[in-house]
Parts: structure tokens; C-alpha cells; sequence
């Protein structure tokens, strides 16, 4: 085994020349003031001004995937829902897609309508807490999540109809579903559809020309083009600044080939445009969930030549994707032909979309570094793993 | 849409006549072959992948533990030539590229160790791609993969202290045991093992 002595702890870095006398150390967190999680930066301050930040990880670190080694392909389902906490049904979905792409699984046609309704369910429901948590990030404390949850509890009162939990799903299996619909829940669903615009309209009359946000949010933590796809940044992020990228046009899975939408983007890329780039996203996901409502055939949920007890799929690996709301959702996954994997590996967009937090602080104040942390829309179940 | 992975190698062949480059096969439905590269030319052949072939967005980075030959064997990742990495076992070190303006992916690219003890070294490709600065850590810290070159190497999910790289397969989990009111199977025998005088 390597010992570890020959790598300590290494300070944050000063540019040559900093006079190290007038300059802050802060360590900012680990805190969870409801906000985003327990995360922690190494802040060093010139005055107001960052000179450099780095991020440290790990307090929610259980090592979800050496666990997932250790059981059966299945029972990694309900861990996935712990992942990213806020949307779990797009975790399953990820999950249940690498998975049906290593063992060559069919989906009937009514399992990948559902699967769409629930992903764009959850985008909305992403999307909608991010409005609220970035607002609080701001100072508008309590108003604006009491509003976002207050619509978040409608499509969670749909998820608890339909899975039985109103976060923790556990909802797709290889091949399909867990279970049908419920009699009637196509019709809540649509309806929920239909009230959902007249709240996004409410909700950006309150944010779009908000002095306080514009002043907070505009031409703060940019960055070019070149610099975020070079750091692996993807989801709202990379398209608000302009880079038409979205798995579920560029590499589509499931049946979203079938609607019609559009791939909103955004100009600078800055914390105002990744607020907005959520509100058209939210846009475009309604309309996709009134196509796929409208469209719900009839038919098998699940694929029944998929095996449940004892399922091995064959030798090899498959590395599967979906656009999560967060950015690019991956899993890696090696089989040995066994009934465990034998390497089970999350490709989480929160984590890899902090790669540049440091880069699009540099030079900004202390307040800005918490809009940017807010704006990157990370949960911490994903990152520490 | 999926990678021409022939292509790819071609146009590395061409480019790179000194890189090593060979094909491995992938044996399950997934079609997703790779391309597995010797240490000394890996970050050329990103270099050349992103300038050249557009592979601009390096997604993931996986770290694959193979302690046991026999099991590589079986799953058939193994190649010719390797005869030392076949004796001790090795760390590997998977990459999944893709290009956003092609549209295509994902390239599949692998680099292994030598082994898994003095020489776990790997060259790290963050001068190539940014998005591998956290992953090569996290790698790092749960494998013990050496990532020669890496600016800023050091642990990233366990604490700076921790010894040893939970990933492995051989890691065993330290005896830090939690009471248990009502132990049963192993537990029970774990829980014998360490309190002797209670039970």
C-alpha cells in the first residue's frame, strides 16, 4: 500500500508576490443552513477580493460505490435515489439505462413514456428548488422557497401516488417499471401540467427584472466556452453560456427523439443566465410532459422477459448516460458475469461541474463566490457519494 | 450517435506512429469498444483526440481495480505483452470522451499501472482536460492510482489522515466497531471478536 505521508495537506497556493500579511484566511463552511449541503472552501481574501479558493469534500462521503460492489445489480436502485436527493426518479433512470445497455434489456413503449413524465417531473421539480435555495443564497430568505416547494409538494404528492415515497422512489427496474399507473393518474399529472405555466409566469414576474437579483447575478462568474467544456461543465451551465449541448438531443436515449422542444441558450453564461436558462428549460419540459401525456399508449410497463431474481448480465461494460437537471448523469459499470458488478461507477454532474468553482471566482468578492456556488446547483449526496 | 472507434484508431496510427494503441474488445451487447494506450503516449493521444478529432469533452474517469490476473483474464480486458501486469495485477484508469460538436461518443480509453504497489502510476491528463482534475484525485484517494503530473494531487473524499485506498479490493474495513443491541450472523462474530466479555 502507498503511504500517503509523502502528500500532505498542501495550503491554498498565492500568486508570487501576495503579501501574505494582509491577506484572509476563511473557511467558509462546512455548513447546511438548508442551503445546499455540507460543503466546505478554503477561501483566501484580499481585502473582499478571492485570490484563491478550494473546495473540500467529503462530509457526506459513504462510498456509494464500493457498497454497490458488494450487492446485487437491483438492490444499487434504491441507493441511487440517495445520489441526488432532490431528483431521484432521473437517477433510477440513469441507473436502469446503463444497466438495460450492458445486459442488451428492451423497454416496452408505456415504460419509456413514464420514464419521460417522471424525468421531466423531476427537472421541474429541480429547477423549481434551485429558483428558491438561489434566492435564498441572495438574502430573500424563506419567501421564495415557500414558494417553489409550495409547487414542488403537488408534483411530490404525484410521485408519493404513484411510488409510494414522495422523494425516495425506487421506481425503475431493468426493463421497464416498478408498476403501472395509478387509475386516474395520467389526469392529475395533466392538470398539474396545465396549473404549472401560470406558476412560472407568477414566479419569473418576481424574479426577471428584481433589482436586487440583477444586481447580485449579472456579469458574475463567466467564463468562455472553451474553458467549461475543457472542465467537463455540463446541463444549464454549459448551455448558458451559449454551447448547444443536451444529451437528450445530441445523443438521445429513451424516446425523446418523439417530441418537439427546444434547447433554450444563453449569451454570457453568467449567474443570471443560469437562472433563466432554468426558467425556459422548466418551459420546454411542460411542453415535452404535454406531448408525452397526450401520446401514453397502452401497454406492458415492464419488459416481462427481464429478469428480477438472479439477474447476470453478460461479460463486459457499458458506460450510459442521461441529461440530468444537474448536467450529464453517467454510469460505468463493469460485469463479470456475476450477480454483483464488479466496478459500479457514478459519474456525478454536481462534482465535476465544481471543477471550474475556483476559476470563476478568482478576482470576484466573498458574496459572489456564494450566487456562483449557488448558481452551479450541486447536492452534496452526489458529490461525496 | 456512437464512435467510430476504427477511425479513431487510424487516424492515431497516422498521426502518432510511436504511440502503443491496440483495440480491446468489448465482449457484452453494449458495442462499446476500446482503445487501450500505453503510459508514455497518453496524453499525446488526448491531445491529439481533442485538437484533431474534436473530442473536446472528456465526461468520466473511472478508476477499475484488477488484483486478481485470472479475473481480467475472464473479462477479458487483457492484451498481449503484458506478462508483468498479468503476474502482479493492475490499476486501471478508464476514459469516456465525446465530442459536442460531432455528437458522437463515447471513445473509450484505457491506461493500466504497471502494478498495484511501488509503480501505480498513471500520467495525469489535466494539462489535456480540466473536468480530470477532481476525478484523477478521486481516483487517487480510493485506489492509490499515482497520477504523475497531477497539480494538486491529494485526497479529495476521505480525510487527509486516512491510510490505505477503500476501493481496492482487497481494503479491509477497520474494526471500528458500533455497538449493537441485537447482534446476529457475522455481526454476532464481529461483535463476539470485539467485545469478548460481554458475550
Amino acid at each position: 500500500m502507498i503511504s500517503d505521508s509523502s502528500m500532505p495537506y498542501s495550503a491554498p497556493t498565492l500568486a508570487p508576490g501576495a503579501d501574505d500579511d494582509q491577506l484572509l484566511h476563511v473557511s467558509l463552511g462546512p455548513q447546511h443552513p438548508s442551503t445546499h449541503g455540507v460543503f466546505r472552501m478554503n477561501v483566501v481574501l484580499d481585502g473582499e477580493t478571492v485570490v484563491s479558493l478550494k473546495p473540500v469534500f467529503g462530509y457526506l462521503h459513504r462510498n456509494h460505490e464500493k457498497i454497490a460492489e458488494g450487492v446485487t445489480y437491483l438492490s444499487s436502485m434504491p441507493y441511487t435515489d440517495r445520489l441526488d436527493y432532490i431528483c431521484p426518479l432521473s437517477n433510477n433512470w440513469a441507473y436502469a439505462h446503463a444497466v438495460e445497455k450492458l445486459a442488451g434489456i428492451e423497454v416496452p413503449e408505456r415504460a419509456e413514456y413514464m420514464r419521460v413524465i417522471l424525468a421531466e417531473l423531476t427537472r421541474l421539480i429541480n429547477h423549481t428548488a434551485f429558483m428558491g435555495f438561489i434566492l435564498g443564497d441572495m438574502g430573500a430568505w424563506g419567501s421564495a422557497l415557500m414558494y417553489a416547494f409550495r409547487e414542488r409538494e403537488l408534483i411530490l404528492d404525484l410521485f408519493e401516488d404513484l411510488t409510494g415515497a414522495r422523494m425516495m422512489a425506487n421506481f425503475m427496474r431493468f426493463g421497464g417499471c416498478r408498476n403501472d399507473l395509478p387509475a386516474g393518474w395520467a389526469e392529475k399529472c395533466s392538470v398539474l401540467v396545465d396549473d404549472y405555466g401560470p406558476f412560472l409566469d407568477e414566479m419569473e414576474k418576481f424574479l426577471v427584472g428584481n433589482e436586487i437579483l440583477l444586481a447580485r447575478c449579472q456579469d458574475v462568474g463567466q467564463l468562455p466556452k472553451e474553458t467549461l467544456i475543457n472542465g467537463g461543465i455540463t446541463g444549464p451551465m454549459l448551455r448558458a453560456a451559449g454551447v448547444n449541448y443536451d444529451i437528450r438531443k445530441a445523443e438521445p436515449y429513451g424516446i425523446y427523439e418523439r417530441f418537439s422542444f427546444r434547447i433554450p441558450l444563453g449569451d454570457k453564461g453568467d449567474c443570471y443566465d443560469r437562472i433563466m436558462i432554468r426558467f425556459l428549460e422548466m418551459r420546454e419540459s411542460l411542453k415535452i410532459l404535454r406531448q408525452a401525456l397526450d401520446q401514453l399508449p397502452e401497454g406492458e410497463y415492464v419488459n416481462p422477459k427481464a429478469k428480477i431474481r438472479g439477474f447476470k448480465p453478460p461479460v463486459g461494460e457499458a458506460y450510459a448516460r442521461i441529461e440530468g437537471p444537474k448536467g450529464e448523469l453517467g454510469f460505468h459499470l463493469i460485469s463479470d458475469g456475476t450477480v454483483n458488478p464488479y466496478r459500479y461507477r457514478v459519474r456525478p454532474p454536481s462534482f465535476i461541474n465544481l471543477t471550474l468553482l475556483e476559476d470563476m471566482c478568482l478576482g470576484l468578492d466573498l458574496a459572489d463566490v456564494v450566487i456562483i456556488l449557488g448558481s452551479i446547483d450541486i447536492v452534496l449526496g452526489e458529490v461525496d457519494r | 450517435m456512437s464512435v467510430d472507434i476504427g477511425a479513431a484508431l487510424q487516424g492515431i496510427h497516422a498521426a502518432l506512429p510511436a504511440a502503443k494503441v491496440a483495440m480491446r474488445t468489448n465482449p457484452g451487447p453494449s458495442n462499446q469498444h476500446s482503445l487501450l494506450v500505453g503510459n508514455e503516449s497518453l496524453v499525446d493521444v488526448l491531445r491529439f483526440l481533442r485538437d484533431h478529432l474534436d473530442f473536446d469533452l472528456l465526461s468520466n474517469v473511472s478508476g477499475v481495480d484488477w488484483p486478481d490476473p485470472a479475473k481480467a483474464d475472464a473479462v477479458a480486458v487483457f492484451g498481449e505483452g503484458e506478462e508483468t501486469a498479468r503476474e502482479h495485477g493492475f490499476l486501471e484508469v478508464v476514459y469516456h470522451l465525446y465530442s459536442t460538436s460531432r455528437r458522437v461518443g463515447p471513445l473509450v480509453l484505457r491506461a493500466r499501472s504497471a502494478d498495484r504497489g511501488e509503480n501505480a502510476c498513471v500520467p495525469s491528463v489535466v494539462s489535456v482536460f480540466r473536468s480530470a482534475e477532481f476525478q484523477e484525485r478521486e481516483i487517487f484517494d480510493l485506489y492509490g492510482v499515482i497520477f504523475t503530473g497531477h497539480p494538486d494531487l491529494r485526497r479529495i473524499l476521505m480525510w487527509d489522515e486516512f491510510v490505505d485506498h477503500p476501493m481496492r479490493k482487497d481494503y479491509v474495513a477497520p474494526d471500528d466497531y458500533e455497538y449493537e443491541p441485537t447482534p446476529h450472523d457475522d455481526v454476532l462474530v464481529k461483535a463476539k471478536r470485539h467485545y469478548p466479555a460481554e458475550s
